[in-house]
């Protein structure tokens, strides 16, 4: 009985220690592999040449309804030290056909949108799938757009009398994201200076 | 038991007690994964390489294990072993790591794993045990990948895309597009299409053993005939 029990605890250990080395072997690399995959996503939409800081440096949370339920992290851009863009990843866009769309937008400081991504969404494959850059371009049109590009009761999709193309069999899908972008944009244009003006000793 | 030849466990884990097509066991991955090709393959080789490995390390410490403690072992032995392969998938694999996501960690809970171990590891060589760790984990990935060809090609029109995320940059135009402006046959794509596919892979198994069972009893009694007319 003791024997057995000994044993056991024996290969608990043993296999805690291959887990830990493995760990620690993998470690460095895991977080490596992390931020080159989210840096190039921020500089897929902020190209490295438009700013000379350190994206994932200079960065902050924020939680605020407009941008989701859970705390965002904001990236900022700057270029001699000026403000250039922010990038908000990830905010929720929480009224998604089958579950909530995790974006990432790219605000310009004079409030144009610098870009979105889909980083997240489990909308039906095929119908509400276009929203991904790979299926279709639709995503891409929100560059350039702010506030008055379209005017606010434009900032909708076609079939509810607004600027933004629906797809066929899906209109669910693409009006949480042009929600999710307009409010975003709304947010940003209300605590634009206060988000960069936050030092990066909020960020880690 | 501990003498199996080679030769059956090659054919067992290929064919004869194919994982997927045969005992029917670890489907939910099975069927989560293998809407393309490259994740079919992914988890296929992640799983072929975990049942590899913990096959390999049950055989060894088959001594040492006594028949009360067998299954914690076993399990911790998986365990430990998925949990290193994820380690290093998400170190080197990462954007597979990505799509393929929960189910790498959900390889521990595959009944296929812990079934070999339990029935054949633990009590053959390590030789014999490693054989078939690769063997079934090669049924397994094969089956995963046809179903995956399958998928993909109704649901997308392509083989192979997305390449680049297992084999490098290299394989970025490894993509076989099938049929230009292919719309998609969604329903190949979602679940169901899973269930379906491994349905139809299945019944073509199944044919073809009953094929090849006609053949051989005619051939068996093909000379009795001869026999009987000369």
């Amino acid at each position: 009985m003791l024997r057995t029990g000994a044993a056991l605890a024996l290969f608990a250990v043993a296999g805690t220690a291959i887990v830990a080395y493995t760990f620690d072997q993998t470690r460095a690399r895991i977080a490596e592999s992390e931020r080159a995959a989210l840096l190039s996503k921020l500089h897929a939409l902020l190209p490295p040449d438009q700013h000379d800081n350190d994206l994932l440096q200079d960065a902050l949370e924020v939680t605020a309804p407009e941008l989701g339920p859970r705390a965002v992290k904001v990236h900022r851009a700057r270029k001699g030290g000026l403000p250039v863009a922010a990038a908000f990843t990830p905010v929720i866009a929480p009224d998604g056909y089958s579950g909530p769309i995790k974006l990432l937008i790219a605000i310009r400081y004079d409030g144009t949108l610098a870009g979105v991504r889909v980083i997240g969404h489990r909308e039906t494959p095929g119908l509400g799938d276009p929203i991904e850059e790979a299926r279709s371009d639709w995503i891409l049109k929100f560059t350039g757009r702010s506030l008055d590009n379209p005017q606010p009761p434009q900032w909708k999709v076609k079939k509810d009398g607004g600027a933004f193309d629906q797809f066929t069999g899906a209109t669910i899908t693409p009006r949480a994201v042009v929600k999710a972008v307009y409010n975003s944009l709304n947010y940003f244009a209300a605590h634009r200076d206060e988000l960069f003006a936050q030092g990066a000793a909020d960020g880690r | 038991m501990s003498i199996t030849p080679y030769k059956k466990i090659v054919h067992d884990g290929l064919w004869a007690n194919n994982p997927a097509l045969v005992q029917i066991l670890g489907l939910c991955p099975l069927l989560a994964v293998s809407n393309s090709v490259v994740n079919a393959l992914g988890l296929g080789l992640a799983t072929l390489l975990t049942l590899t490995l913990s096959n390999t390390i049950v055989s060894l410490i088959r001594d040492l294990v006594t028949p009360e403690i067998r299954l914690p072992v076993f399990v911790l032995v998986i365990a430990c072993v998925v949990t290193a392969i994820e380690l290093a998938m998400n170190a080197y694999l990462h954007e597979l790591h990505v799509i393929l996501g929960i189910f790498i960690p959900l390889i521990v809970t595959n009944c296929i794993i812990i079934a070999r171990a339990e029935v054949f590891a633990s009590k053959t060589t390590v030789g014999r045990a490693c054989a078939d760790g690769f063997m079934m984990g090669l049924g397994s990935t094969l089956a995963l990948v046809l179903l995956g060809a399958l998928r993909e090609a109704l649901g997308h029109g392509t083989l192979l895309a997305n390449a680049h995320l297992m084999f490098g940059a290299a394989a970025k135009d490894w993509t076989i597009t099938l049929m230009e402006h292919y719309h998609g046959f969604l329903l190949a794509i979602l679940p169901p299409g899973a269930f379906i596919g491994l349905g139809l892979l299945i019944a073509v198994k199944n044919v073809i053993d009953s094929r090849i069972e006609r053949y051989r009893a005619q051939a068996v009694s093909l000379p009795h005939e001869a026999g009987a007319k000369a």
